[in-house]
Protein backbone atom coordinates (compact mmCIF):
# COMPACT_ATOMS: atom_id res chain seq x y z
CA UNK A 1 0.00 0.00 0.00
CA UNK A 2 2.94 2.18 1.17
CA UNK A 3 4.35 2.12 -2.83
CA UNK A 4 1.19 3.57 -4.11
CA UNK A 5 0.75 6.42 -1.41
CA UNK A 6 4.37 7.35 -1.07
CA UNK A 7 4.19 7.68 -4.75
CA UNK A 8 0.87 8.60 -6.04
CA UNK A 9 2.20 11.87 -8.07
CA UNK A 10 4.57 9.47 -9.98
CA UNK A 11 1.13 6.90 -10.23
CA UNK A 12 -0.73 9.73 -11.29
CA UNK A 13 1.47 11.10 -13.57
CA UNK A 14 1.69 7.11 -15.12
CA UNK A 15 -2.11 6.73 -15.28
CA UNK A 16 -2.36 10.20 -17.00
CA UNK A 17 0.40 9.24 -19.66
CA UNK A 18 -1.08 6.17 -20.29
CA UNK A 19 -4.34 7.26 -20.64
CA UNK A 20 -3.70 10.03 -22.74
CA UNK A 21 -1.95 8.36 -25.39
CA UNK A 22 -4.36 5.67 -25.48
CA UNK A 23 -6.93 8.05 -25.87
CA UNK A 24 -5.06 10.26 -28.83
CA UNK A 25 -3.71 6.73 -30.44
CA UNK A 26 -7.58 5.61 -30.25
CA UNK A 27 -8.71 8.35 -32.11
CA UNK A 28 -6.51 8.87 -35.00
CA UNK A 29 -6.34 4.61 -35.29
CA UNK A 30 -10.44 5.09 -35.84
CA UNK A 31 -10.03 7.82 -38.34
CA UNK A 32 -7.47 6.58 -40.34
CA UNK A 33 -8.81 2.56 -39.93
CA UNK A 34 -11.91 3.76 -41.16
CA UNK A 35 -10.57 5.63 -43.80
CA UNK A 36 -8.00 2.93 -44.83
CA UNK A 37 -11.16 0.63 -45.14
CA UNK A 38 -12.99 3.08 -47.17
CA UNK A 39 -9.70 2.91 -49.36
CA UNK A 40 -9.88 -1.02 -49.70
CA UNK A 41 -13.21 -1.36 -51.05
CA UNK A 42 -13.30 1.88 -53.45
CA UNK A 43 -14.10 1.23 -56.56
CA UNK A 44 -10.71 3.18 -58.03
CA UNK A 45 -7.86 0.01 -57.92
CA UNK A 46 -5.37 2.40 -56.74
CA UNK A 47 -6.75 3.09 -53.26
CA UNK A 48 -7.75 -0.19 -53.15
CA UNK A 49 -3.53 -1.24 -53.45
CA UNK A 50 -2.56 2.15 -51.26
CA UNK A 51 -5.29 0.44 -48.79
CA UNK A 52 -3.83 -3.24 -48.85
CA UNK A 53 -0.23 -2.40 -48.43
CA UNK A 54 -0.82 0.11 -45.22
CA UNK A 55 -2.63 -3.08 -43.54
CA UNK A 56 0.33 -5.20 -44.75
CA UNK A 57 3.16 -3.13 -43.87
CA UNK A 58 1.63 -1.56 -40.59
CA UNK A 59 -0.12 -5.00 -39.37
CA UNK A 60 2.94 -7.39 -39.97
CA UNK A 61 5.54 -5.16 -38.55
CA UNK A 62 6.39 -5.53 -34.89
CA UNK A 63 5.20 -2.62 -32.94
CA UNK A 64 8.68 -1.85 -31.53
CA UNK A 65 10.19 -1.67 -34.81
CA UNK A 66 7.51 0.70 -35.53
CA UNK A 67 8.64 2.77 -32.61
CA UNK A 68 12.19 2.68 -33.79
CA UNK A 69 11.61 3.62 -37.49
CA UNK A 70 9.41 6.59 -35.23
CA UNK A 71 11.70 7.75 -33.26
CA UNK A 72 15.27 7.34 -34.68
CA UNK A 73 14.42 7.59 -38.71
CA UNK A 74 11.39 9.93 -38.70
CA UNK A 75 12.64 12.88 -37.44
CA UNK A 76 15.75 12.68 -39.90
CA UNK A 77 14.19 12.12 -43.02
CA UNK A 78 11.07 13.96 -42.27
CA UNK A 79 10.16 16.58 -39.63
CA UNK A 80 13.19 16.67 -37.04
CA UNK A 81 11.58 18.07 -33.42
CA UNK A 82 8.80 16.39 -32.61
CA UNK A 83 8.28 15.61 -29.05
CA UNK A 84 8.22 12.22 -27.70
CA UNK A 85 4.52 11.78 -27.44
CA UNK A 86 3.62 13.06 -30.82
CA UNK A 87 5.97 10.35 -32.56
CA UNK A 88 5.09 7.76 -29.71
CA UNK A 89 1.14 8.60 -31.03
CA UNK A 90 2.17 8.13 -34.66
CA UNK A 91 3.48 4.28 -34.56
CA UNK A 92 0.69 3.47 -32.25
CA UNK A 93 -2.20 5.12 -34.14
CA UNK A 94 -0.95 3.88 -37.63
CA UNK A 95 -0.35 0.12 -35.94
CA UNK A 96 -3.64 0.13 -34.62
CA UNK A 97 -5.35 1.75 -37.73
CA UNK A 98 -4.32 -1.71 -39.51
CA UNK A 99 -6.27 -3.70 -37.54
CA UNK A 100 -9.11 -0.96 -36.90
CA UNK A 101 -9.45 -0.80 -40.61
CA UNK A 102 -9.46 -5.12 -41.49
CA UNK A 103 -12.72 -4.67 -38.21
CA UNK A 104 -14.17 -2.49 -40.49
CA UNK A 105 -13.81 -4.15 -43.19
CA UNK A 106 -15.03 -7.36 -41.85
CA UNK A 107 -17.97 -5.40 -40.68
CA UNK A 108 -19.10 -3.63 -43.97
CA UNK A 109 -18.89 -7.38 -45.48
CA UNK A 110 -21.50 -8.52 -43.38
CA UNK A 111 -23.81 -5.85 -44.92
CA UNK A 112 -25.58 -7.23 -47.71
CA UNK A 113 -24.46 -6.14 -51.00
CA UNK A 114 -28.09 -5.69 -51.93
CA UNK A 115 -27.60 -2.34 -49.54
CA UNK A 116 -25.50 -0.91 -51.44
CA UNK A 117 -26.81 -1.69 -54.93
CA UNK A 118 -29.69 0.19 -54.03
CA UNK A 119 -27.75 2.85 -52.88
CA UNK A 120 -25.94 3.50 -56.00
CA UNK A 121 -28.93 2.57 -58.20
CA UNK A 122 -30.55 5.67 -56.11
CA UNK A 123 -27.89 8.00 -57.56
CA UNK A 124 -25.67 7.98 -54.74
CA UNK A 125 -21.89 8.42 -54.68
CA UNK A 126 -19.37 5.50 -53.19
CA UNK A 127 -18.82 8.28 -50.46
CA UNK A 128 -22.52 8.66 -49.84
CA UNK A 129 -22.88 5.39 -50.15
CA UNK A 130 -20.48 4.49 -46.97
CA UNK A 131 -21.00 6.72 -45.14
CA UNK A 132 -25.14 6.64 -44.83
CA UNK A 133 -25.74 3.35 -45.92
CA UNK A 134 -22.97 0.85 -45.36
CA UNK A 135 -20.97 2.08 -42.44
CA UNK A 136 -23.91 2.62 -39.85
CA UNK A 137 -25.10 -1.03 -40.92
CA UNK A 138 -21.34 -2.23 -40.58
CA UNK A 139 -21.32 -1.05 -36.58
CA UNK A 140 -23.04 -3.15 -34.66
CA UNK A 141 -21.02 -5.96 -35.88
CA UNK A 142 -17.43 -3.89 -35.15
CA UNK A 143 -17.90 -2.94 -32.16
CA UNK A 144 -17.09 -6.37 -30.24
CA UNK A 145 -13.70 -6.87 -31.74
CA UNK A 146 -12.82 -3.23 -31.87
CA UNK A 147 -13.53 -3.22 -28.09
CA UNK A 148 -10.11 -5.70 -28.04
CA UNK A 149 -8.25 -3.73 -30.33
CA UNK A 150 -8.67 -0.62 -28.04
CA UNK A 151 -7.59 -2.96 -24.95
CA UNK A 152 -4.98 -4.01 -26.69
CA UNK A 153 -3.91 -0.56 -27.76
CA UNK A 154 -3.88 0.34 -24.32
CA UNK A 155 -1.25 -2.44 -23.46
CA UNK A 156 0.43 -1.72 -26.15
CA UNK A 157 1.06 2.15 -25.21
CA UNK A 158 3.47 0.69 -22.23
CA UNK A 159 6.63 0.68 -25.57
CA UNK A 160 5.89 3.63 -25.53
CA UNK A 161 7.57 4.04 -21.73
CA UNK A 162 10.64 2.12 -23.23
CA UNK A 163 11.01 5.83 -25.68
CA UNK A 164 11.01 8.42 -23.32
CA UNK A 165 7.33 8.84 -22.37
CA UNK A 166 5.98 8.97 -18.78
CA UNK A 167 3.09 6.25 -18.65
CA UNK A 168 2.30 3.47 -16.56
CA UNK A 169 5.29 1.01 -17.67
CA UNK A 170 7.50 3.81 -17.15
CA UNK A 171 6.19 4.39 -13.62
CA UNK A 172 6.96 0.97 -12.93
CA UNK A 173 10.35 0.46 -13.78
CA UNK A 174 11.24 3.95 -11.90
CA UNK A 175 9.54 2.73 -8.82
CA UNK A 176 11.55 -0.87 -9.03
CA UNK A 177 14.75 1.34 -9.97
CA UNK A 178 13.87 3.45 -6.09
CA UNK A 179 14.17 -0.32 -4.85
CA UNK A 180 10.32 -1.02 -3.69
CA UNK A 181 9.26 -4.62 -3.91
CA UNK A 182 8.76 -5.07 -7.47
CA UNK A 183 5.81 -7.27 -6.68
CA UNK A 184 3.53 -3.96 -5.22
CA UNK A 185 4.95 -1.89 -7.86
CA UNK A 186 3.51 -4.66 -10.24
CA UNK A 187 0.14 -4.99 -8.58
CA UNK A 188 -0.75 -1.48 -8.95
CA UNK A 189 0.44 -0.82 -12.23
CA UNK A 190 -1.95 -3.80 -13.15
CA UNK A 191 -4.65 -2.42 -11.17
CA UNK A 192 -3.99 0.95 -12.84
CA UNK A 193 -4.28 -0.18 -16.63
CA UNK A 194 -7.26 -2.88 -15.42
CA UNK A 195 -9.05 0.27 -14.47
CA UNK A 196 -8.44 1.64 -18.16
CA UNK A 197 -8.96 -1.90 -19.87
CA UNK A 198 -12.34 -2.34 -17.72
CA UNK A 199 -13.91 1.72 -18.90
CA UNK A 200 -12.82 0.29 -22.45
CA UNK A 201 -14.74 -2.90 -22.16
CA UNK A 202 -17.67 -0.86 -20.38
CA UNK A 203 -17.71 1.35 -22.85
CA UNK A 204 -18.08 -0.99 -25.82
CA UNK A 205 -20.71 -2.88 -24.18
CA UNK A 206 -22.80 -0.09 -23.58
CA UNK A 207 -22.32 1.02 -26.97
CA UNK A 208 -23.52 -2.58 -28.85
CA UNK A 209 -26.67 -2.38 -26.35
CA UNK A 210 -27.31 0.77 -27.45
CA UNK A 211 -26.95 0.40 -31.08
CA UNK A 212 -28.76 -3.14 -30.27
CA UNK A 213 -32.53 -1.35 -29.90
CA UNK A 214 -32.23 1.41 -33.10
CA UNK A 215 -33.05 -1.28 -36.02
CA UNK B 1 -52.69 -10.04 -86.61
CA UNK B 2 -49.79 -11.46 -88.39
CA UNK B 3 -46.53 -13.00 -86.98
CA UNK B 4 -43.75 -10.69 -87.40
CA UNK B 5 -40.03 -11.96 -88.72
CA UNK B 6 -38.18 -12.38 -85.68
CA UNK B 7 -35.62 -10.68 -86.88
CA UNK B 8 -37.13 -7.77 -87.66
CA UNK B 9 -39.21 -7.17 -84.57
CA UNK B 10 -37.11 -4.69 -82.80
CA UNK B 11 -37.52 -2.40 -85.68
CA UNK B 12 -41.35 -2.94 -86.28
CA UNK B 13 -42.02 -2.85 -82.13
CA UNK B 14 -43.94 0.14 -80.66
CA UNK B 15 -43.35 3.74 -80.80
CA UNK B 16 -38.95 2.99 -81.41
CA UNK B 17 -38.95 6.27 -82.86
CA UNK B 18 -38.17 7.98 -79.41
CA UNK B 19 -35.95 5.42 -78.29
CA UNK B 20 -35.28 6.03 -74.10
CA UNK B 21 -32.89 2.88 -73.71
CA UNK B 22 -30.81 1.14 -76.33
CA UNK B 23 -28.90 -1.49 -75.90
CA UNK B 24 -26.29 -2.29 -78.75
CA UNK B 25 -24.88 -5.26 -79.70
CA UNK B 26 -23.72 -6.20 -75.55
CA UNK B 27 -22.42 -8.72 -74.35
CA UNK B 28 -21.11 -9.70 -70.89
CA UNK B 29 -19.25 -13.52 -69.66
CA UNK B 30 -19.44 -14.74 -65.96
CA UNK B 31 -15.90 -16.40 -66.58
CA UNK B 32 -16.80 -18.74 -69.11
CA UNK B 33 -20.58 -18.33 -69.45
CA UNK B 34 -21.11 -16.13 -72.34
CA UNK B 35 -24.51 -14.95 -70.00
CA UNK B 36 -25.45 -11.90 -72.82
CA UNK B 37 -24.83 -12.66 -76.38
CA UNK B 38 -24.77 -9.54 -78.70
CA UNK B 39 -28.11 -8.45 -77.19
CA UNK B 40 -29.96 -5.76 -79.13
CA UNK B 41 -32.94 -3.72 -77.31
CA UNK B 42 -34.61 -0.77 -77.66
CA UNK B 43 -37.34 0.64 -75.34
CA UNK B 44 -39.29 3.52 -76.11
CA UNK B 45 -40.29 5.98 -74.30
CA UNK B 46 -43.54 5.39 -72.79
CA UNK B 47 -42.76 1.62 -73.40
CA UNK B 48 -43.28 -0.97 -71.40
CA UNK B 49 -41.28 -3.90 -72.20
CA UNK B 50 -41.39 -7.75 -70.44
CA UNK B 51 -38.51 -9.51 -70.13
CA UNK B 52 -39.23 -13.28 -69.24
CA UNK B 53 -37.47 -16.62 -69.43
CA UNK B 54 -35.99 -19.62 -67.96
CA UNK B 55 -34.20 -19.35 -65.31
CA UNK B 56 -30.12 -18.32 -65.85
CA UNK B 57 -31.46 -17.29 -69.10
CA UNK B 58 -29.30 -13.29 -68.90
CA UNK B 59 -32.71 -11.54 -68.08
CA UNK B 60 -31.55 -10.30 -64.51
CA UNK B 61 -28.15 -9.55 -66.12
CA UNK B 62 -29.59 -7.70 -68.61
CA UNK B 63 -32.05 -5.48 -66.38
CA UNK B 64 -28.93 -5.03 -64.19
CA UNK B 65 -26.80 -3.79 -67.06
CA UNK B 66 -28.56 -0.71 -67.74
CA UNK B 67 -28.00 0.99 -65.14
CA UNK B 68 -24.44 -0.29 -64.51
CA UNK B 69 -24.76 -2.37 -61.82
CA UNK B 70 -23.72 -5.31 -63.74
CA UNK B 71 -20.85 -3.96 -66.26
CA UNK B 72 -20.55 -5.16 -69.85
CA UNK B 73 -17.37 -6.34 -71.58
CA UNK B 74 -18.44 -5.16 -75.06
CA UNK B 75 -21.25 -3.54 -76.64
CA UNK B 76 -23.25 0.03 -76.07
CA UNK B 77 -25.64 1.46 -73.48
CA UNK B 78 -27.32 4.23 -74.13
CA UNK B 79 -29.85 6.24 -72.27
CA UNK B 80 -31.76 9.16 -73.22
CA UNK B 81 -29.45 9.61 -76.18
CA UNK B 82 -26.29 9.61 -73.81
CA UNK B 83 -23.99 6.37 -73.59
CA UNK B 84 -23.57 5.22 -69.68
CA UNK B 85 -20.67 6.94 -68.32
CA UNK B 86 -18.06 4.90 -66.59
CA UNK B 87 -17.87 4.84 -62.02
CA UNK B 88 -17.95 7.97 -60.84
CA UNK B 89 -19.92 11.26 -60.44
CA UNK B 90 -21.40 11.01 -63.89
CA UNK B 91 -22.75 7.32 -63.32
CA UNK B 92 -24.12 8.74 -59.98
CA UNK B 93 -26.22 11.24 -61.87
CA UNK B 94 -27.22 9.18 -64.37
CA UNK B 95 -28.50 6.12 -62.16
CA UNK B 96 -30.68 8.91 -60.45
CA UNK B 97 -33.06 9.25 -63.61
CA UNK B 98 -33.35 5.33 -63.34
CA UNK B 99 -35.10 3.66 -61.18
CA UNK B 100 -34.41 -0.06 -60.41
CA UNK B 101 -36.65 -2.22 -58.04
CA UNK B 102 -35.01 -5.18 -56.50
CA UNK B 103 -36.60 -9.30 -56.00
CA UNK B 104 -35.02 -8.86 -52.46
CA UNK B 105 -36.60 -5.15 -51.33
CA UNK B 106 -33.06 -4.04 -50.55
CA UNK B 107 -34.49 -1.04 -48.50
CA UNK B 108 -32.50 0.58 -45.84
CA UNK B 109 -32.80 -1.32 -42.56
CA UNK B 110 -31.34 0.97 -40.52
CA UNK B 111 -34.08 3.56 -41.87
CA UNK B 112 -37.34 4.16 -41.30
CA UNK B 113 -39.40 3.81 -44.71
CA UNK B 114 -39.89 7.35 -44.69
CA UNK B 115 -36.67 8.04 -44.36
CA UNK B 116 -35.92 5.03 -47.20
CA UNK B 117 -37.76 7.43 -49.51
CA UNK B 118 -36.67 10.67 -48.57
CA UNK B 119 -32.81 10.08 -48.57
CA UNK B 120 -32.74 10.09 -52.55
CA UNK B 121 -34.52 13.32 -52.84
CA UNK B 122 -32.10 15.22 -49.87
CA UNK B 123 -29.10 13.43 -50.63
CA UNK B 124 -28.72 12.84 -54.33
CA UNK B 125 -31.48 15.86 -55.69
CA UNK B 126 -30.53 18.07 -52.61
CA UNK B 127 -33.94 18.60 -52.27
CA UNK B 128 -34.98 20.49 -48.97
CA UNK B 129 -36.64 18.05 -45.93
CA UNK B 130 -39.89 19.64 -45.83
CA UNK B 131 -40.17 18.92 -49.77
CA UNK B 132 -39.14 15.74 -49.74
CA UNK B 133 -40.76 14.65 -46.72
CA UNK B 134 -44.26 16.13 -48.36
CA UNK B 135 -43.62 13.95 -51.91
CA UNK B 136 -42.18 11.35 -50.18
CA UNK B 137 -45.91 10.54 -47.79
CA UNK B 138 -47.75 11.43 -51.35
CA UNK B 139 -45.78 8.58 -52.74
CA UNK B 140 -46.19 6.19 -49.88
CA UNK B 141 -50.17 7.05 -49.89
CA UNK B 142 -50.07 6.17 -53.45
CA UNK B 143 -48.68 2.73 -52.88
CA UNK B 144 -50.61 2.30 -50.29
CA UNK B 145 -47.92 1.94 -47.38
CA UNK B 146 -48.68 5.59 -45.90
CA UNK B 147 -49.75 4.43 -42.93
CA UNK B 148 -46.33 2.61 -41.98
CA UNK B 149 -43.58 5.57 -42.55
CA UNK B 150 -42.32 5.60 -39.07
CA UNK B 151 -42.11 1.68 -38.99
CA UNK B 152 -38.61 0.05 -39.72
CA UNK B 153 -38.64 -2.10 -43.62
CA UNK B 154 -38.51 -5.49 -40.87
CA UNK B 155 -41.83 -4.67 -39.60
CA UNK B 156 -43.08 -4.66 -42.97
CA UNK B 157 -44.50 -7.44 -44.92
CA UNK B 158 -43.01 -8.34 -47.87
CA UNK B 159 -45.29 -7.04 -50.01
CA UNK B 160 -45.24 -3.57 -48.06
CA UNK B 161 -41.59 -3.27 -48.62
CA UNK B 162 -41.80 -3.42 -52.10
CA UNK B 163 -43.98 -1.15 -52.72
CA UNK B 164 -41.80 0.91 -50.21
CA UNK B 165 -38.98 -0.01 -52.51
CA UNK B 166 -41.22 1.27 -55.42
CA UNK B 167 -41.82 4.54 -53.84
CA UNK B 168 -38.57 5.05 -53.13
CA UNK B 169 -37.57 4.64 -56.61
CA UNK B 170 -40.27 7.10 -58.37
CA UNK B 171 -39.39 9.47 -55.51
CA UNK B 172 -36.39 10.08 -57.70
CA UNK B 173 -38.94 11.21 -60.55
CA UNK B 174 -36.49 8.54 -62.71
CA UNK B 175 -37.14 8.36 -66.46
CA UNK B 176 -37.40 4.67 -66.90
CA UNK B 177 -38.12 1.98 -64.36
CA UNK B 178 -35.83 -1.42 -64.00
CA UNK B 179 -37.80 -4.01 -62.25
CA UNK B 180 -35.70 -7.15 -61.39
CA UNK B 181 -38.29 -9.85 -60.23
CA UNK B 182 -40.24 -8.13 -58.10
CA UNK B 183 -42.25 -10.49 -56.81
CA UNK B 184 -40.42 -13.57 -56.71
CA UNK B 185 -40.02 -13.04 -53.32
CA UNK B 186 -42.94 -12.68 -52.25
CA UNK B 187 -45.94 -15.00 -50.42
CA UNK B 188 -48.54 -15.58 -53.43
CA UNK B 189 -51.14 -13.35 -51.71
CA UNK B 190 -48.52 -10.39 -51.28
CA UNK B 191 -48.36 -10.78 -55.55
CA UNK B 192 -50.94 -8.60 -56.53
CA UNK B 193 -51.06 -5.99 -54.29
CA UNK B 194 -47.19 -5.00 -55.90
CA UNK B 195 -48.34 -6.16 -59.23
CA UNK B 196 -51.69 -3.73 -59.05
CA UNK B 197 -49.09 -0.55 -58.10
CA UNK B 198 -47.09 -1.92 -61.26
CA UNK B 199 -50.14 -1.78 -63.05
CA UNK B 200 -51.33 1.80 -62.37
CA UNK B 201 -47.51 3.25 -63.26
CA UNK B 202 -47.99 1.24 -66.24
CA UNK B 203 -50.92 3.02 -67.60
CA UNK B 204 -49.66 6.44 -66.36
CA UNK B 205 -46.95 6.01 -68.88
CA UNK B 206 -43.71 5.48 -66.72
CA UNK B 207 -40.85 3.32 -69.09
CA UNK B 208 -40.34 0.28 -67.54
CA UNK B 209 -38.37 -2.79 -68.03
CA UNK B 210 -39.64 -5.52 -66.21
CA UNK B 211 -38.08 -8.89 -65.60
CA UNK B 212 -40.79 -11.34 -64.12
CA UNK B 213 -42.29 -14.54 -64.32
CA UNK B 214 -45.50 -12.93 -64.15
CA UNK B 215 -47.15 -13.95 -67.34
CA UNK B 216 -50.30 -12.27 -66.36
CA UNK B 217 -48.70 -9.38 -65.77
CA UNK B 218 -47.52 -9.79 -69.33
CA UNK B 219 -50.00 -10.33 -70.69
CA UNK B 220 -52.22 -7.46 -69.01
CA UNK B 221 -49.48 -4.86 -68.59
CA UNK B 222 -47.07 -5.21 -71.42
CA UNK B 223 -46.55 -3.61 -75.01
CA UNK B 224 -44.27 -6.18 -75.89
CA UNK B 225 -42.38 -8.99 -74.41
CA UNK B 226 -38.83 -10.09 -74.99
CA UNK B 227 -37.74 -13.67 -74.20
CA UNK B 228 -34.64 -14.87 -73.17
CA UNK B 229 -32.85 -18.16 -73.73
CA UNK B 230 -28.92 -18.87 -73.27
CA UNK B 231 -27.78 -15.48 -73.00
CA UNK B 232 -29.64 -14.25 -76.56
CA UNK B 233 -33.22 -12.28 -76.87
CA UNK B 234 -34.98 -15.61 -78.99
CA UNK B 235 -38.41 -13.29 -79.61
CA UNK B 236 -39.56 -10.19 -79.26
CA UNK B 237 -43.70 -9.89 -79.97
CA UNK B 238 -46.29 -8.35 -78.60
CA UNK B 239 -47.95 -10.33 -75.68
CA UNK B 240 -50.48 -11.61 -77.80
CA UNK B 241 -48.65 -12.78 -80.57
CA UNK B 242 -46.43 -13.97 -77.75
CA UNK B 243 -48.43 -15.93 -75.73
CA UNK B 244 -51.25 -17.23 -78.11
CA UNK B 245 -48.75 -18.24 -81.10
CA UNK B 246 -44.69 -18.08 -80.18
CA UNK B 247 -42.69 -18.94 -83.20
CA UNK B 248 -39.55 -20.63 -81.64
CA UNK B 249 -39.49 -23.57 -80.54
CA UNK B 250 -37.67 -22.34 -77.22
CA UNK B 251 -40.20 -20.24 -76.19
CA UNK B 252 -42.77 -22.92 -77.25
CA UNK B 253 -41.12 -25.46 -75.00
CA UNK B 254 -41.23 -22.73 -72.20
CA UNK B 255 -44.59 -21.55 -72.40
CA UNK B 256 -45.73 -25.45 -72.94
CA UNK B 257 -43.88 -25.76 -69.22
CA UNK B 258 -45.35 -22.37 -67.43
CA UNK B 259 -48.80 -22.49 -68.65
CA UNK B 260 -49.63 -26.46 -68.25
CA UNK B 261 -51.14 -26.20 -64.90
Amino acid sequence: MNVLLDNLPLFREGFIGTLSLTAASALIALVLGVVIAGCRVSPIPPLRWFGAAWVTLLRNTPLVLLFVVAFFILPKVLFPGMSPYVLAVLALSFYTSSFVCEAVRSGINTVDVGQAEAARSLGMTFTQTLSLIVLPQATRTVIAPMSSIMIALTKNSAIAGAFSNAELFGTQKDLSDMGYNILFVFFWIAVAFLIITFSISGLFRLLERKLGVAR
Amino acid sequence: MTPMGEVSVTKDAAGAADPLVVLDNVNKHFGALHVLQDIDMTVAKGEVVVVIGPSGSGKSTLCRTINRLETIDSGRIEIDGKPLPEEGRELAKLRADVGMVFQSFNLFAHKTVLENVTLGQTKVRRKSKAAADERARELLDRVGVGAQADKFPAQLSGGQQQRVAIARALAMEPKVMLFDEPTSALDPEMINEVLEVMQQLAREGMTMVVVTHEMGFAKSAANRVIFMADGKIVEEATPDQFFSNPRSDRAKDFLSKILQH
